[in-house]
């Protein structure tokens, strides 16, 4: 790519911006289908968050997790966790795991993480009463559970999963119970985003008496709301700032399944 | 009302959630939880399955575990007096409350002094042994339930405190719901080594959430307005001390002094020769604005009362506690304790010194603000203290706030990838086949105005000053059109 020349097309090892909107944008790097350029569905920050504070993450924290994918909850594990903590991923896709792990040494966090490339439903976690909270986001968590409890301190610890579709919670939540968790609860949780307007709305013309241009009724109750009357002669408007929700938002990423595992 | 509250070790911060949370489950009189002897951090803790150990102890296990189910035991002749059927409620401990074992594990063990009660209550029955066996069954369950006093002691956390908060006393966190908390934390990019300012009137719940996830690294300047800084919640968390090491506070009132550089630190000594509380006091240069607060403090009050439970009341007192604890000292003033006083304020100046000059080096790595003052004016001037290419996260209950604040922001200068947003909470019901959402959920967990600080250009700076000085006219007419197009 270069700077100082335009290009009809984007090349392959080009970075592009993305403009998805109003500020929202976002740089890519253009590769061809090289090898692993499947990439995973992510989780995003909305859940993110509600999985990190109900996991009860904090530095110093040991979290499992499987499977890695493309590594946006490893990450956002390792920053909560570090400087102390650390994060047990496994990833059974062999160059998702490799690809996972080329990512943390690039950011330099791979003294925080430990990349394991099996198959969690049936080898675990690679450890055992080690971790202080496990997350699973697999397409069949619920064989995965019996692993989860064992990853978990002896003491207890917090466990997630995430699934799109109701009939993965329903076989996890069933799993849970088999395997004495408590305190299991399923949610889902929805950002909405609001963009900041400055609206007029006309103010209809009634015929009210030409004298009367203090518009009882709408000045008083209006101006409280920050409403301001820009009246002209003929016509007024009224002026307010509004939360204008998206014409679009995303509806469902997937179920949260929390859990505890108590002392036994 | 919490006990023991100026204890800083992890026992008496034990002890307190542990109260804290016994009052989600049976509302025991506080002082019993002290009945025992007080907890303190650290062994010897008794050997598992000693016969009796204090409820604070048992805390501190669970301190150190995740949760220790605890059996509270009636003193002699409380419970056992009961021998004969009443027709009175459960009886609560009375005195000497203690737990005479920490059982490990869920189900499993019983209760010994319970079956001896149930055993005394059949005997006494005239009517049991006429029972078929099956209501015999159900007799002598019913009455082992009734008996058997169990309550889970819980590890403090910020996933139990914001849901007890939001659940019990939604009033006091400004109606902050835990997954909006949760936001805050992602959004503000709290963690271990930041140097956070946090303004909050969330009882202290939000900083403890903040401290939780910096872990004791890092520093963090607690903001406060008048009265000083608020820290019930906080108190909850069983913090180790030295995460207070590097916890500051540093006046609202202050605030502008610093900015103005009129507060220096060659001057503060004079400054704050009378002790802190006065100089709060005798600071009316905020002009009218403390009064449109305290309008709003009365109505969350009133919105608390109407809430209209009786924890509520007793934490409105804590929390009055807490403020008239500063006046005390003021108050008091007598010879005994002058020292001691000396030296605290010594202590507080030296730390409010600290504050300004963390303050000062404007390079905070983030500000989250949350509660029930006006945010536009105190982002205007906090975020003069933060560092450029560092978020910040502004709570609020309601959104016009935000919409406003959002607006200035914008005229100002310095702040982008502004958004307002808010999140929904679903929680669902899940059985075989019959899996749907609950009934009802929350109508709103409050607002979030978040952004990224930027370095501001200064030209483009004045041109924002100007332009707000102008009215808004020409921005609100292009919005009008993109509305229109749009
Ligand atoms: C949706 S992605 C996870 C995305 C990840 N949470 C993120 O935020 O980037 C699911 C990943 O789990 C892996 N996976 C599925 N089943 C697995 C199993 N049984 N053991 C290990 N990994 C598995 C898949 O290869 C895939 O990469």
């Amino acid at each position: 790519m270069s700077f100082v020349e335009y290009g009809d097309t984007i090349q392959e090892g080009d970075t592009a911006i993305v403009f998805l909107g109003h500020e929202s944008m976002f740089p890519v790097k253009v590769q061809h289908g090289s090898k692993t350029q499947t990439k995973t569905q992510i989780l995003y920050s909305t859940d993110i968050s509600l999985i990190t504070m109900m996991l009860e993450l904090k530095p110093g924290s040991i979290v499992c997790e499987s499977g890695t994918g493309s590594g946006s909850l490893s990450h956002a594990i390792i920053r909560t966790v570090a400087p102390t903590g650390h994060l047990y991923t496994v990833e059974f896709h062999q160059q998702r795991a490799e690809k996972a792990m080329e990512e943390f040494r690039e950011h330099k966090v791979e003294h925080l993480v430990t990349v394991k490339n099996q198959d969690v439903c049936k080898n675990g976690f690679g450890v055992s009463n080690m971790a202080d909270a496990v997350f699973l986001d697999i397409p069949s968590p619920w064989e995965a559970i019996g692993h989860a409890k064992s990853a978990l301190k002896v003491e207890g610890g917090r466990f997630c999963s995430f699934s799109p579709c109701i009939e993965q919670v329903q076989r996890t939540c069933l799993a849970l119970e088999e395997h004495g968790f408590t305190e299991i609860n399923t949610l889902e949780i929805l950002l909405r985003v609001y963009n900041v307007r400055t609206i007029s709305l006309q103010i209809p013309d009634l015929g009210k008496a030409a004298e009367d241009n203090s518009n009882p009724g709408f000045d008083s109750s209006n101006q409280a709301n920050q409403g301001v009357m820009c009246g002209s002669q003929q016509q007024g408007t009224a002026q307010f700032k509004s939360g204008v929700p998206l014409r679009e938002m995303v509806g469902h990423t997937g179920y949260l399944t929390f859990a505890t595992k108590s002392l036994s | 009302m919490f006990i023991g509250r100026r204890r800083r070790s992890a026992g008496g911060e034990a002890v307190r959630f542990a109260h804290c949370l016994s009052r989600n489950i049976t509302p025991l009189p506080s002082v019993e939880l002290l009945g025992g002897t007080p907890a303190h951090c650290g062994p010897p803790f008794p050997p598992m399955g000693a016969r009796r150990e204090t409820v604070g102890a048992c805390a501190v296990r669970a301190l150190a575990g995740r949760s220790t189910r605890v059996r509270l035991v009636l003193a002699a002749g409380s419970r056992s007096a009961h021998g004969g059927e009443h027709g009175a409620g459960r009886p609560y401990p009375r005195g000497g409350l203690r737990c005479a074992q920490a059982r490990r594990g869920l189900q499993g063990g019983t209760d010994p002094e319970a079956e001896e009660i149930v055993q005394q209550l059949i005997e006494n029955s005239t009517t049991f042994r006429d029972k078929t066996e099956f209501a015999q069954d159900k007799y002598i369950k019913k009455k082992k339930k009734k008996y058997e006093a169990v309550i889970t002691i819980v590890k403090p956390s910020t996933r139990i405190l914001s849901t007890m908060y939001y659940a019990r006393e939604p009033g006091k966190i400004n109606h902050l719901r835990y997954d909006t908390l949760a936001q805050m934390l992602t959004l503000g990019n709290i963690r271990a080594g930041n140097k956070m300012i946090v303004m909050e009137t969330c009882a202290g719940l939000v900083l403890g959430a903040v401290m939780e996830r910096m872990g004791g690294y890092g520093s963090i300047i607690q903001m406060y307005p008048q009265g000083g800084p608020v820290r019930a919640a906080t108190s909850c968390f069983g913090f180790p001390a030295s995460f207070f090491n590097s916890l500051y506070e540093f006046p609202l009132s202050k605030v502008d002094s610093l900015l103005s550089r009129t507060f220096s630190i060659e001057t503060l000594p004079s400054e704050s020769e009378d002790n802190i509380p006065a100089e709060e006091e005798s600071n009316g240069s905020l002009d009218e604005k403390p009064a449109s607060i305290q309008e709003t403090e009365e109505e969350s009050t009133t919105e608390a009362t109407m809430e209209g439970n009786q924890t509520e009341e007793q934490e409105t007192m804590d929390l009055a506690a807490e403020d008239t604890e500063n006046k005390e000292s003021k108050e008091k003033g007598n010879k005994e304790n002058i020292r001691e006083k000396q030296r605290k304020q010594q202590e507080r100046r030296k730390k409010l010194v600290e504050a300004a000059a963390l303050l000062k080096e404007k390079n905070a790595d983030g500000l989250i603000v949350a509660g029930r003052f006006h945010p536009t004016p105190l982002l205007l001037s906090l975020l003069e203290f933060v560092a450029p290419s560092r978020p910040f996260v502004v709570y609020c209950q309601y959104r016009e706030p935000l919409l406003e604040c959002y607006t200035k922001l914008r005229e100002k200068g310095g702040v982008i990838n502004l958004k307002l947003s808010e999140t929904w909470l679903r929680n669902y019901q899940v059985l075989p086949d019959r899996s749907h959402p609950k009934l009802t959920m929350s109508g709103g967990g409050g607002y979030l105005l978040s952004g990224i600080t930027v370095v501001m250009d200064k030209g483009k700076s004045d041109a924002g000053r100007l332009e707000a000085q102008k009215t808004e006219e020409p921005t609100s007419k292009k919005r009008k059109l993109e509305e229109l197009h749009s």
